[in-house]
């Protein structure tokens, strides 16, 4: 057989089928892609692809607000914007239900190890979207006395969204960038997190530890920070 | 009990109070009152003010309480200067507000102590641990003078004049005590100790209560706070009076009620320099005002169906949808959607967009669907059974214990206080307009979220008297901006204490000018700090649930409450 006459064959195969599968009871069923599809049910692809595809197009949210830009955030879920129509939906209030945390608002001293605590206790793979000025450099507190100076220097970001507040459009416009990214297996960025949560036992010695150390147990959790070298 | 016996009683209300004249307080009188307590006097542009010494700070704030009427303190500031510390207490009247004074207790710069005022005023409480923690003075007899903004391990006073910002600071993660730790039962009770937030869905924000419950009742709750305080007031303090103050006062409050927040700070520094607004600026100022307590209400009664009945479907969208259009509203008059920054010392930054009898239309259009839309909240939240028996007498606020702890808005309005800076402190074109302050006699959850639905129709009437009155305005006569010089310099050592009605209540603006650019102190007076500081008086001894509907029902913003 030539190989002209095994693909005529071939395409009258796949029409056969095709129209079997097309009709009968279950043709509800039917649709535009199964119809792309022709004879074959099968789709080759590589599982990490596919997993990719899977988790750009289905991301739980966390339910995260911290300030101002949680208000826009709010928006985004709400009534006409709805986040929800491109598969990044109803916010989850459980890290451990979620898959993607918006960073919305400033990060001050004292919620900064919270902040991490609760990335942490996220499953992976996990993903962050900074939003707002105030995650990329602090905004417009940038010069206060308590202002972490971004979300970066606690926790990882993959996308920032700047704004003060972004609009709800721009943050959908980040979130769809995210979960592109995501399908593509692109992985979030490595960066250095300057404010690592860390036992106080294993800060350096210097005059404020030493003052402290009375007060504070060696095993306990500490952030330590270093106002004069950060951005 | 004899019949004369409430007549007695009503005359002891109605005793003659020390100060009280037909033009206002007669500060004579009170120095009087005060006798040898006062060793100084000052004024201050909002009123008169007495120096005394700092052992005799309760005594003094007792006779001022008592004899001379003066129910509500509304704002501590603490302040350093080159040679001494000084607290002010800014005293009022709930049934007058315009009748003020203000106690300066300066202390010495190398022991600042004074006397607390917490027994004569519940509120002083967390004011004095602010003004410990920020300025670091010391306050004697404080029932717990801890932190309250900064975290416990922070090392010194950030507000004070010798912090240096560089220092490195070190802060515990175990300053949260771990609800899974052994620890967590009492050794001989029944009681259970949990943290609900900061990071927690029903705490509108970053809010930490420490929570001590018996069963399923609350036995103890503490409000943590302190989680996004970004240091608005180094922020303002840093910033020129003319224009780089003004975008910060939209992220005190960031429910959409910018507008309300601007005008606080518009407010205390044009009374501070003297500076006239025109008529027509104030009718739009009013205008767009409104428009955002709409917004806020909007979001406190979504939010707090979402709390109550965890429900994020129907009527939080439904909230979103309405404030959806007001935001549209204010974009169109302000180009933005949250941060407005739309008034400017003596004025507004722009008019009002063009076609103007298109934008009046479309707020008409607005204002006409809004009866119905507040029938359906009326439907889904107020008139439904199960939301009467999650709100009804549940988190009881009675209205002394909300004077003592200076509780205005809505949180006040709700329990009976008739308090409301609109018509009692007049500003803006408030007292040209007709309108009602609403006022609910429940004390309890359900009284607070009337009071806020109510409040929308309320501003609603406003609105549309204000868009009457701009469409018939003289194009001639439309001057949104008088003259304003160029570098503002107030008097040198010209203090202000002013306030406005914001949409959680009295918002007031401490500015003391050293006679440069910038203020040389810039002191917040947010009303959900204060409202914030009843959540323990609401839910000790009630169920857990109901403790974060009182919380949902005190509508506290963190950007506000941490400033």
């Amino acid at each position: 057989m030539s190989s002209q006459e095994r693909s005529a064959d071939t395409e009258a195969a796949v029409q056969s089928t095709q129209e079997d599968r097309m009709q009968g009871a279950d043709d509800r069923f039917n649709s535009k892609l199964r119809e792309a599809f022709g004879s074959s049910p099968f789709i080759l692809t590589k599982f990490d692809q596919f997993m990719n595809w899977v988790r750009g197009s289905s991301m739980f949210m966390l339910q995260f607000g911290i300030a101002c830009c949680s208000i826009e955030m709010m928006a985004t879920y709400a009534i006409k914007h709805d986040l929800d129509r491109f598969g990044a939906g109803i916010p989850r209030a459980s890290p451990r239900q979620a898959d993607v945390i918006i960073v919305p608002g400033t990060i001050v001293s004292k919620f900064a190890p919270r902040m991490k605590r609760v990335y942490d206790q996220m499953p992976e793979p996990k993903f962050v979207v900074s939003m707002g000025s105030c995650t990329i450099s602090g905004g417009p507190f940038q010069k206060g006395y308590n202002v972490v100076k971004g979300a970066e220097e606690v926790i990882p970001c993959d996308i920032h969204v700047p704004g003060c507040p972004p609009r709800p459009e721009a943050l959908i416009y980040g979130v769809a960038k995210l979960q592109e990214r995501i399908a593509n297996g692109e992985s979030s960025p490595v960066t250095v997190k300057p404010y690592e949560l860390k036992q106080f036992g294993d800060l350096e010695q210097d005059e404020l530890v030493d003052h402290l150390a009375q007060d504070i147990d060696e095993e306990t959790l500490v952030m330590r920070y270093n106002w004069a070298d950060s951005p | 009990m004899s019949l004369e016996d409430p007549q007695d009683q009503r005359g002891a209300q109605d005793r003659e109070l020390v100060g009280v004249t037909e033009e206002g307080v007669d500060y004579d009188a009170l120095e009087d009152l005060l006798g040898e307590k006062v060793i100084g006097r000052e004024s201050h542009v909002n009123a008169e003010a007495f120096v005394i010494r700092p052992d005799e700070v309760q005594d003094t704030l007792f006779a001022l309480r008592d004899e001379a009427g003066f129910d509500h303190c509304s704002c501590l500031t603490a302040q350093e200067y080159e040679d001494r510390y000084e607290s002010i207490y800014h005293l009022k009247k709930y049934d007058d507000p315009t009748q003020e004074v203000g106690v300066v207790v300066p202390t010495s710069k190398r022991a600042p102590r004074s006397q607390t005022a917490e027994p004569v005023y519940r509120t002083a409480d967390w004011h004095e641990r602010e003004a410990y923690d920020l300025i670091g003075i010391d306050y004697d007899e404080h029932p717990d003078l801890r932190r309250i903004l900064l975290p416990e391990t922070w090392q010194g006073h950030p507000m004070g004049m010798d912090y240096n910002q560089d220092q490195p600071q070190v802060v515990t993660f175990e300053s949260h005590t771990n609800p899974l730790a052994e620890d967590h039962k009492g050794e001989e009770s029944d009681t259970m100790f949990i943290n609900i937030g900061p990071h927690h869905p029903a705490t509108h924000g970053v809010l930490h209560l420490k929570t001590v419950l018996d069963g399923e009742q609350v036995a103890d709750v503490k409000p943590d706070i302190g989680y996004l305080h970004r240091c608005e007031e180094q922020m303002a303090q840093q910033g020129k009076y003319r224009k780089e103050i003004m975008p910060y006062p939209d992220r005190w409050d960031y429910s959409s009620a910018g507008i309300l927040n601007e005008w606080a700070y518009a407010r205390a520094a044009e009374d501070l320099a003297d500076i006239d607004v025109p008529e027509y600026a104030q009718v739009v100022r009013t205008m767009s005002a409104e428009l955002s307590r709409m917004a806020g209400h909007m979001l406190a009664v979504g939010t707090f169906a979402l709390d109550v009945y965890g429900d994020f479907t129907a009527i939080f969208q439904y909230a979103f949808r309405d404030r959806e259009k007001i935001l549209n509203l204010l974009e169109d008059l302000t180009g933005q959607r949250l941060m407005f920054n739309y008034l400017r010392l003596g004025g507004l930054a722009w008019d009002l967009p063009e076609p103007r009898e298109e934008y009046f239309d479309t707020v008409r259009d607005f204002l006409d669907e809004l009866p119905q839309n507040v029938e359906e909240y009326h439907d889904l939240i107020s008139s439904n059974e199960i939301f009467q028996i999650r709100c009804v007498d549940t988190g009881v606020l009675e209205p002394d214990v909300a004077k003592s702890y200076g509780a205005t808005g809505p949180v006040a309005r709700g329990s009976g206080i008739d308090y409301d800076l609109r018509r009692d402190d007049p500003y803006g074109y408030y007292p040209e307009l007709d309108w009602d302050v609403i006022t609910e006699d429940g004390c309890d959850n359900y009284a607070r979220v009337l009071c806020r639905l109510q409040e929308v129709e309320q501003s609603a009437r406003i609105i549309e008297q204000c868009v009457d009155l701009l469409e018939d305005w003289p194009e001639e006569d439309r001057e949104i901006q008088s003259n304003v010089p160029r570098t503002l310099r107030p008097d040198e050592d010209a203090e202000i204490y002013r306030a406005v009605e914001a949409a959680k209540g009295e918002l007031g603006i401490y500015i003391r000018s050293d006679g440069t650019d910038k203020p040389a102190r810039f002191k917040i007076r947010s009303p959900c700090f204060s409202n914030l500081q009843t959540l323990p008086e609401l839910s000790e001894g009630e169920y857990i649930p109901d403790l974060v509907a009182s919380l949902g029902s005190l509508d506290i913003i963190l950007g506000e409450v941490d400033r």
